[in-house]
């Protein structure tokens, strides 16, 4: 490798670490304005503009307040908890296909297959494991939580801890399965081909089930609501950051808002075609007759950043909606729609998507055969599970009044 | 570079692998366990096999030492506790076999040579590429792999069987509670 290659990706990196950590401050703003929506309510818009500079002060109180560490603490896994949950946070991105801006200004070579010709400045490393690193690191992700939970010394913080650790080994494999139907559907792990591939449909037609399932465990991944069990404020004051203070409670806070843009920028590769539109590749041969390759290699790079961002700007509204519509889930219920419900759905779909794409040789009609299949067995599934009876103690006034009434 | 480099995550693999068994505490141990697996893990990423990187973080960083410190936890189990050694004669033992697999592997080492390729160069083609690795596990090493399959399926027919017999024990000294399969921390 020259040093120069070494110099582009230093900065790229650089450039991608500071964008994502600008990218949680704006978040938070973004979800604490349109919760207060959701909950008819104004929302933080004192400081600056609308509430603008509110990340802002955020961060400077956050810095100015004391840092304790507790006497009873493990000290050097305490110390290190916070570091070893933001570190996997944000190398997660380095896979990830921003956009395609070609610095050889030939914006064709986005629309090829090849990615050894890309060089796209807008992704860092295009590995023919791709797919497999995202899943690696998000799997590394639970140190960090795990172990502030373990180190504080703390039984709520160790309540947490343990039930993190729980509840991402049960919706780690129905992750794995999801995004394994996505990678046989489009026969790729490199993700700039998965994109590539997106080019006639998107990953959401075919793998609907798919779909349904990465969103439900990703979202149990990032532990957010209605999944958010291991900080459950009520039960756990915090649960596993409870002891922690200043940047070491933000660095936590931050981990968790990236690793849910993280997810969202996973989602919008798999399912929604990552930075592609239609017309992209007709409005880089206009421009390219217009003003020739090198405006026509930055117009297309800058529509594709756009339309990615775009992209994850809905996913995180999304996100943003479910947390102000759902209450939390019950610890047996999580269990169950982890094991019972998400991993077979999952093995079915793997097995679903194996035989329609050797059986039916059209790659569309297989697609829309898989959608209807996926549509089926949701309906199905949604049919099978009824709500199970409570099987707690708990004595209802509707049954105290009524053997009231029938026992005079 | 890839000289300075193996080097360094030699050393740092070797010293976690220590330090896992020295270190008194089990949750310090699991935690050298996972750095000496990190460190494995650039190795092979220094050996051009991006995929065996990324299956190494996954299952034994991602899910096996998830586990481990689980059960740790759950536990309670940190502290080694100082109660005697009940199989006293496996220390020694346990000593001369390492020793014995260490100079196996030391005149292995030493006549195999280190320019000779590798056993399996089949694959040299598209080394490491999962494509051509998926391929290989398909047609030549067929059976290896499904022995392999057989051998988990085994172990997790043997996981129900006992888990099984645990909750017939427990409903028919408790009867009418609904036996719980799942962790309830």
């Amino acid at each position: 490798m020259n040093w120069l290659g070494l110099l582009i990706i230093i900065i790229q990196s650089v450039v991608i670490a500071l964008a994502v950590t600008t990218a949680f401050a704006y978040l938070t703003l973004f979800e604490r304005r349109l919760l207060a929506r959701f909950q008819n309510r104004v929302g933080p818009n004192r400081a600056g503009p609308n509430g603008f500079l509110q990340p802002v002060a955020d961060a400077v109180k956050l810095f100015f307040k004391e840092d304790i560490v507790p006497s009873a603490a493990d000290k050097a896994v305490y110390l290190l908890a916070p570091a070893i949950a933001v570190i996997p946070a944000i190398i997660i991105w380095a896979v990830i296909p921003f956009g395609c801006l070609n610095i050889d200004w030939n914006y064709r070579a986005c629309f090829a297959e090849s990615s050894s010709g890309v060089n796209n400045i807008l992704q860092i490393a295009d590995i023919n494991v791709g797919v497999l690193y995202l899943l690696a690191i998000t799997s590394i992700g639970v140190y960090g939580i795990t172990l502030a939970g373990w180190a504080s010394n703390n039984k709520y913080s160790m309540m947490g801890g343990i039930r993190s650790t729980a509840q991402l080994i049960s919706y780690e494999l129905a992750l794995g399965t999801a995004v394994l139907a996505v990678v046989m559907t489009f026969s790729t792990l490199s993700t700039h081909e998965l994109v590539y591939h997106q080019g006639t449909l998107w990953g959401i037609v075919p793998q609907f089930l798919a779909f349904v399932i990465f969103m439900i465990a990703s979202t149990a991944e990032v532990v957010r609501a209605p999944f958010d069990l291991v900080e459950a404020e009520q039960e756990l004051v915090g649960g596993y950051n409870t002891e922690y203070g200043s940047m070491k409670f933000a660095l936590f806070f931050m981990t968790e808002y990236i690793k849910l843009i993280a997810v969202s920028a996973m989602a919008v590769t798999f399912f929604f075609g990552g930075w592609r539109f239609p017309g992209l590749e007709m409005l880089g041969a206009g421009v390219e007759g217009l003003a020739g390759p090198v405006v026509a290699s930055i117009a297309v790079g800058l529509a594709s950043l756009g339309s990615f961002l775009l992209k994850l700007v809905g996913f995180l509204f999304l996100s943003v909606w479910i947390r102000a519509s759902w209450p939390r889930i019950r610890y047996d219920r999580l269990m169950d729609l982890g094991w019972k419900w998400l991993l077979p759905l999952g093995l079915i779909n793997l097995a679903a998507t194996a035989v329609a794409f050797v059986l039916i040789e059209s790659f569309v009609l297989a697609s829309f055969m898989l959608l209807a299949f996926s549509l089926l067995s949701l309906a199905i599934a949604a049919g099978i599970n009824r709500v199970p009876k409570p099987v707690d103690n708990v004595t209802y006034v509707s049954d105290v009044r009524s053997r009231a009434e029938t026992g005079q | 570079m890839d000289f300075v480099l193996f080097f360094l995550t030699a050393a740092i693999a070797l010293a976690g692998a220590i330090a896992m068994i020295v270190a008194r505490n089990a949750v310090h141990s699991a935690l050298f366990l996972l750095l000496n697996f990190g460190a494995i893990a650039v190795l092979f990423l220094l050996l051009q096999s991006p995929f065996l990187f990324t299956i190494q973080l996954s299952i034994y960083a991602g899910a096996i030492m998830v586990l481990f410190l689980f059960v740790v936890m759950l536990l309670g189990a940190e502290q080694v506790e100082a109660a005697q050694d009940k199989l006293p004669w496996q220390q020694p033992l346990a000593l001369v076999m390492g020793a014995g697999l260490l100079v196996i592997a030391m005149i292995t080492a030493v006549r195999g040579g280190s320019n000779d390729a590798p056993p399996g160069g089949e694959a040299a083609e598209a080394f490491g590429d999962p494509a051509s690795l998926g391929e290989l596990l398909f047609t030549k090493y067929l059976l290896p792999f499904q022995i392999t399959g057989i051998i988990l399926l085994v172990a997790v027919i043997g996981v129900v069987v006992l888990n099984q017999q645990r909750n017939q024990a427990q409903t028919e000294e408790t009867p009418g509670e609904r036996p719980s399969s799942s962790v309830q921390p």
